[in-house]
């Protein structure tokens, strides 16, 4: 979706700012949120695709508004309450509480064998490679990024669509988080690396010599031999485009 | 530790965000979803194991060991696997180098992607919008900022993390440093080196 979370080449945020000295977690909430949402996520509550969908369907105001670890925090509610784990009025019923004058205790729960497999967990990690898979295109190969702008969940940013770069790496087959994040499995996908001269993307303003690669599977992706004329299309090839691009909305 | 809740309970007004973290955490204990030591040790390991001194680790042995290196480039995932680095958000590595003509740097437009295990959690500004928004359009104007003014005729190389594939650059070693040990020269490895935002200065 064409969200506020897609910051690829906008212009007007101003300097990078930097904190000296910073902290891991500015205030012991974030620190909370950062340990629920690894331990929420590491159990297979929801995946990382369906929660990253989550985030992105923040308001532009509140995402751009809110510290980092808030947008763990929104996205991790939502994700909540869409895989059925909480009820959205069980959630405001609960945040009242706590926004009372007098707040109550967090309650306390110990599962040691939990915590273990967990920090287990962070040490194996959860590829989402899924082997090898037959690659339409081979490295050096040139390809434009297909035009689109699906409702649901990509990868894709918008700063490359129908930008022409070249094949720097072909990958294996990766999990497909277009699908993913919409439970329609994993569909996995061929991944490539595209380079793109900074020119491509920028055009004139483009700030000098450089490239900026980016990681794209390949249904994001045509051969760029061919000319970006409709009319010269072929009419399978007008079938392949529309099946690739067509996707279901997504139910709010 | 696990004294964040208990410990003597003063109940004091919540700003709206602690009040929904706190709601819930509650939900998820009372649910059994998860725990409070889960919580609280998954957090430690990134305050207590999980830094930026993996990645340097990486980096020196890679200056001190041409084999190392060669691996490191072709397949980093392995390479860092010798030094028992690996784990979440670092299932897919790849490194690249640079060179006096070819400076890389590391962005995630669409979120926050950044390779944990070598490098920690990111700084603010990485999962800032400035940085996000402009890294992959000025980079040299960025990289300006952070104190890097490259030459017109480096080439820059910006890696936008889209994928699940993790990116850190290896930094050129400074001049000078030719009688260190692998242990010194890791000692000079700076963060933002390895995010592609830093340079790594001869040390005095």
């Amino acid at each position: 979706m064409n969200s506020i979370h897609d910051l690829g080449g906008m212009d007007g945020f101003g300097p990078v700012v930097r904190e000296k000295n910073e902290p891991l977690f500015h205030q012991t909430w974030e620190r909370r949120v950062f340990g629920m949402l690894l331990a929420t996520m590491g159990q297979g509550l929801y995946n990382i695709d369906e929660l990253r969908h989550s985030i992105e369907r923040m308001s532009p105001a509140h995402y751009l508004g809110s510290p980092y670890y808030e947008h763990w925090l929104a996205g991790l509610e939502r994700v909540l309450v869409e895989k059925g784990r909480a009820a959205a009025a069980e959630i405001e019923a609960k945040v009242r509480e706590f926004a009372s004058a007098a707040p109550p205790a967090v309650p306390e729960r110990s599962d040691p064998a939990l915590a273990q497999r967990l920090a287990q967990a962070i040490h194996t990690g959860a590829p989402t490679s899924r082997g090898k898979g037959r690659a339409r295109f081979a490295s050096g190969a040139r390809v434009r990024v297909l035009r689109m702008n699906p409702h649901g969940h990509t990868r894709c940013p918008r700063y490359v669509r129908g930008a022409t770069g070249t094949i720097e790496h072909v990958h294996e087959r990766f999990v497909f988080p277009d699908a993913h994040a919409h439970g329609r499995g994993e569909s996995p996908k061929v991944l490539y690396t595209v380079g793109f001269e900074a020119t491509d993307l920028w055009g004139p303003d483009a700030e000098g010599r450089g490239k900026v690669y980016v990681d794209l599977w390949e249904s994001y992706l045509e051969p760029a031999a061919r000319a970006p004329k409709r009319a010269a299309r072929s009419r399978s090839e007008t079938r392949r485009r529309k099946a690739v691009t067509r996707r279901p909305r997504r139910k709010r | 530790m696990s004294g964040e809740h208990d410990g003597g309970h003063h109940p004091e007004p919540l700003s709206p965000v602690e009040a929904r973290a706190h709601a819930i955490e509650s939900l998820l204990i009372e649910k059994g979803l998860v725990s409070s030591d889960a919580i609280d040790q998954v957090a430690a390991a990134y305050e207590k194991d999980i830094g930026p001194l993996n990645g340097a680790k990486a980096v020196a042995r890679a200056w001190t060991d041409p084999g190392f290196k060669k691996r490191l480039l072709e397949n980093a995932t392995a390479a860092l696997g010798e030094l028992g680095i690996g784990g979440l958000q670092g299932e897919h590595m790849v490194v690249v180098e640079n060179t006096p003509k070819i400076h890389n740097a590391v962005v995630c437009t669409l979120c926050s992607c950044y390779p944990w295990p070598v490098l920690g959690l990111p700084p603010g500004w990485y999962k800032s919008p400035p940085y996000r928004s402009r890294m992959v359009k000025e980079p040299r104007s960025v990289l300006a900022e952070f104190g890097v003014v490259l030459d017109p005729s480096v080439e820059v190389r910006v890696w936008d993390s889209s994928s699940e594939i993790r990116y850190l650059v290896l930094p050129q070693r400074p001049k000078g440093t030719e009688g260190m040990s692998e242990e010194e020269l890791a000692s000079l490895v700076t963060r933002d080196s390895m995010i592609g935002v830093g340079t790594i200065e001869t040390p005095r």
